[in-house]
């Protein structure tokens, strides 16, 4: 009986297949919304969970200035060299200390050139990165305490410069100022906000500052703890030394501040959780819109067929039979929009991934979840309709033209 | 005359529409019966209580008052499931208007009470089939109702009303929308299937040629029988 109102109720939707893509279009937008937001979002948050843990997770950074909204960091008073020097000498529990600057430049071998990123940096950086060579070399300690201009490459300068070649030996000319190079970095792809992290030249802090920046000042202090390490502890004893290399007076601001990579991580992902469903429960609203729909075209398609309903009611279709035939049609109706909705959802899903370059994971959970939700809506808008062609009275119904 | 249970049996059957001045009496204290195997022609002015009466015997609406007897069952104060199931177990329609399911083959129209009925599916082809030739549509079970005649058409209709064996065959002026050659096909049809099936007719009918074929014709006026009278049967 069950599967005869299934089969009469698909005969009825096809009978009227443009209405029936109309009425179901609201489920469709609604369902392919919810898919679609709540996958690319999980692709974001496990992007930036897999860049956690490729960062390292004991990493910590000081910055000048106060982080967050009203403060100006332009103002506050740079790091030093000495400032690095300071925290390696006299904090515990620390595996590596980097002090870093950066600076847009160009860069030139033979006749190809390109603008990168340059980081002038000591040679603890790689490990601060959890970072390596895939040929050549890091610069030696003595080379960045002597300041001489060597250089390391990413894998996209490689290509850019070089094309296949080996890069390890040649020279490449940054700003004027000709920097053998002494290793070529491992590939690692894009970051969270998009930008390539292979396009970048890394050399000696002095041989930046000097040759370079023309300047002694320090953007960023990269701090990596020991595994095992308490993190808190790190930053807590950073925060004094800093403040005391700064004169601060208890009671005063610090003018500079260090955070903890895996805490900025972890709000960012809160963040990214929180948006998700934020935009989820919006595109879930239009499901309900869709609903509606269907209800109107349900009570619409009760108007139209009361001929029908009372012949069905006269020859001997119980109260509970008409009500099952509607309740099925709708129901029908929008799972067939909550399938459409899925694949139109996933598929939106999968462009927006590639295009921001955010890996593409299916949530079945969520997927099913929609499904079941757009038959609810079907069962709960199409009760109303159905109830009201299984009430009808046969002989009204009969006259009825 | 042995006292025997009739099919139909009226026992001072009122029904009221509407309250105070606006009350309108359709039926006003019928008693009436009717007997296994009668061919009855009921007719009256439009007005007379005649449809409600057709409506109460078909069990499609209930009395204000007074008591009807269905097979010596009082079927009065039965709900709406109740009526249907009544309906479905032992009476068939035939409309004026055919009343087919449009876009629907001839073979499913006649199948629909047995759907309703829970027959499998097996069955239901075997019965529709052979109700389709007993009204004389073979080799028409998959023409849908706007591809056949009018007369076809309710063929279709009164094969839908017995391939449910009814007791009861309650038609409702059959003949009004055929021409007089169709009609008396269909009239010879009904007489068939009173006779030789033993079904009872009870039929709607404005036309004396029509109620002709009957046994009997119950005349209602301003919701009373106003006479009722064995018929000379035509030629």
């Amino acid at each position: 009986m069950l599967w005869e109102t299934l089969l009469l109720a698909v005969r009825t939707i096809r009978r009227n297949t443009l209405r029936s893509f109309l009425t179901v279009l609201g489920i469709v937008i609604g369902v392919a919304a919810v898919i679609a937001m709540v996958t690319v979002g999980n692709g974001a948050t496990a992007k930036i969970t897999s860049e956690l843990s490729s960062m390292g997770n004991n990493l910590l950074f000081a910055r000048p200035g106060q982080m967050g909204p009203g403060a100006p960091s332009s103002s506050a008073r740079s790091f030093t060299l000495a400032d690095a020097d300071a925290i390696r000498a006299d904090v515990g529990g620390i595996l590596a200390v980097a002090p870093v600057s950066q600076k847009s430049v160009a860069v030139v071998a033979g006749s190809e050139s390109r603008t990168v990123g340059l980081v002038g940096t000591n040679a603890d950086y790689l490990t601060t990165q959890a970072w390596s060579v895939s040929s050549g070399r890091n610069f030696t300690e003595s080379e960045a305490r002597a300041g001489r201009s060597v250089c390391l490459i990413g894998e996209t300068v490689r290509q850019e410069l070089f094309g296949t070649a080996d890069p390890v030996g040649q020279t490449i000319r940054v700003k004027n100022i000709a920097c053998p190079v002494v290793g070529l970095l491992v590939e690692r792809g894009e970051s969270t906000v998009g930008s390539d992290r292979d396009d970048t030249v890394i050399m000696p802090l002095r041989a930046f500052q000097r040759r370079i920046a023309g300047t002694t000042t320090v953007d960023t202090i990269l701090i990596s703890a020991r595994d095992g390490v308490d993190t808190g502890k790190v930053q807590a004893a950073v925060e004094d030394l800093l403040r005391e290399r700064r004169d601060i007076l208890a009671g005063d601001d610090d003018d500079f501040s260090v955070r903890d990579m895996r805490q900025l991580v972890q709000t960012m992902t809160a963040t990214t959780t929180i948006l998700t469903g934020l935009l989820g429960a919006v595109a879930a609203v239009s499901l309900v819109v869709g609903g509606i729909g269907i209800m109107n075209i349900m009570l619409v398609s009760v108007t139209e067929r009361t001929r029908e309903i009372g012949i069905r009611l006269a020859i001997g279709a119980l109260e509970h039979q008409v009500l099952t035939q509607f309740l099925v049609e709708a129901v029908v109706l929008s799972l067939f929009g909550g399938l459409i909705g899925i694949l139109t959802g996933l598929s939106l899903a999968y462009g927006t991934a590639r295009l921001l370059s955010v890996p593409f994971i299916v949530d079945p959970t969520i997927v099913a979840l929609a499904f079941a939700f757009s038959a609810l809506v079907g069962v709960a808008f199409g009760f109303f309709p159905a109830r009201r062609a299984a009430r009808l009275d046969p002989i009204e119904a009969l006259r009825h033209e | 005359m042995t006292e025997v249970t009739p099919l139909v049996e009226f026992r001072g059957i009122a029904r009221r529409y509407g309250e105070g001045d606006a009350e309108v009496r359709a039926l006003d204290g019928v008693d009436l019966a009717i007997a296994a195997g009668e061919f009855v022609a009921v007719m009256g002015p439009s007005g007379s209580g005649k449809s409600t009466a057709m409506n109460i015997i078909g069990c499609l609406d209930t009395p204000t008052a007074g008591e009807y007897l269905f097979d010596g069952v009082s079927v009065s104060g039965l709900d709406r499931d109740a009526r249907t199931i009544l309906r479905r177990s032992f009476l068939g329609f035939v409309f004026q208007g055919f009343n087919l399911l449009p876009r629907t083959s001839a073979q499913e129209n006649v199948e629909l009470p047995l759907v309703y009925r829970g027959v499998g599916a097996a069955e239901r082809t075997a019965l529709a089939r052979e109700a389709l030739a007993r009204v004389g549509l073979q080799g028409r079970e998959h023409h849908v109702p706007s591809a056949l005649s009018g007369g076809q058409q309710q063929r279709v209709a009164i094969a839908r009303a017995i391939v449910t064996d009814p007791m009861l065959l309650l038609a409702d002026e059959p003949t009004g929308n055929l021409d007089t050659r169709t009609s008396e096909e269909i009239m010879a049809l009904l007489t068939e299937l009173n006779t030789e099936r033993g079904i009872t007719v009870v039929m709607v009918t404005h036309e004396p040629d029509i109620a002709a074929f009957a046994h009997r014709t119950i005349r209602f006026k301003d919701g009373r029988v106003d006479s009722d009278t064995a018929t000379a049967r035509a030629a």
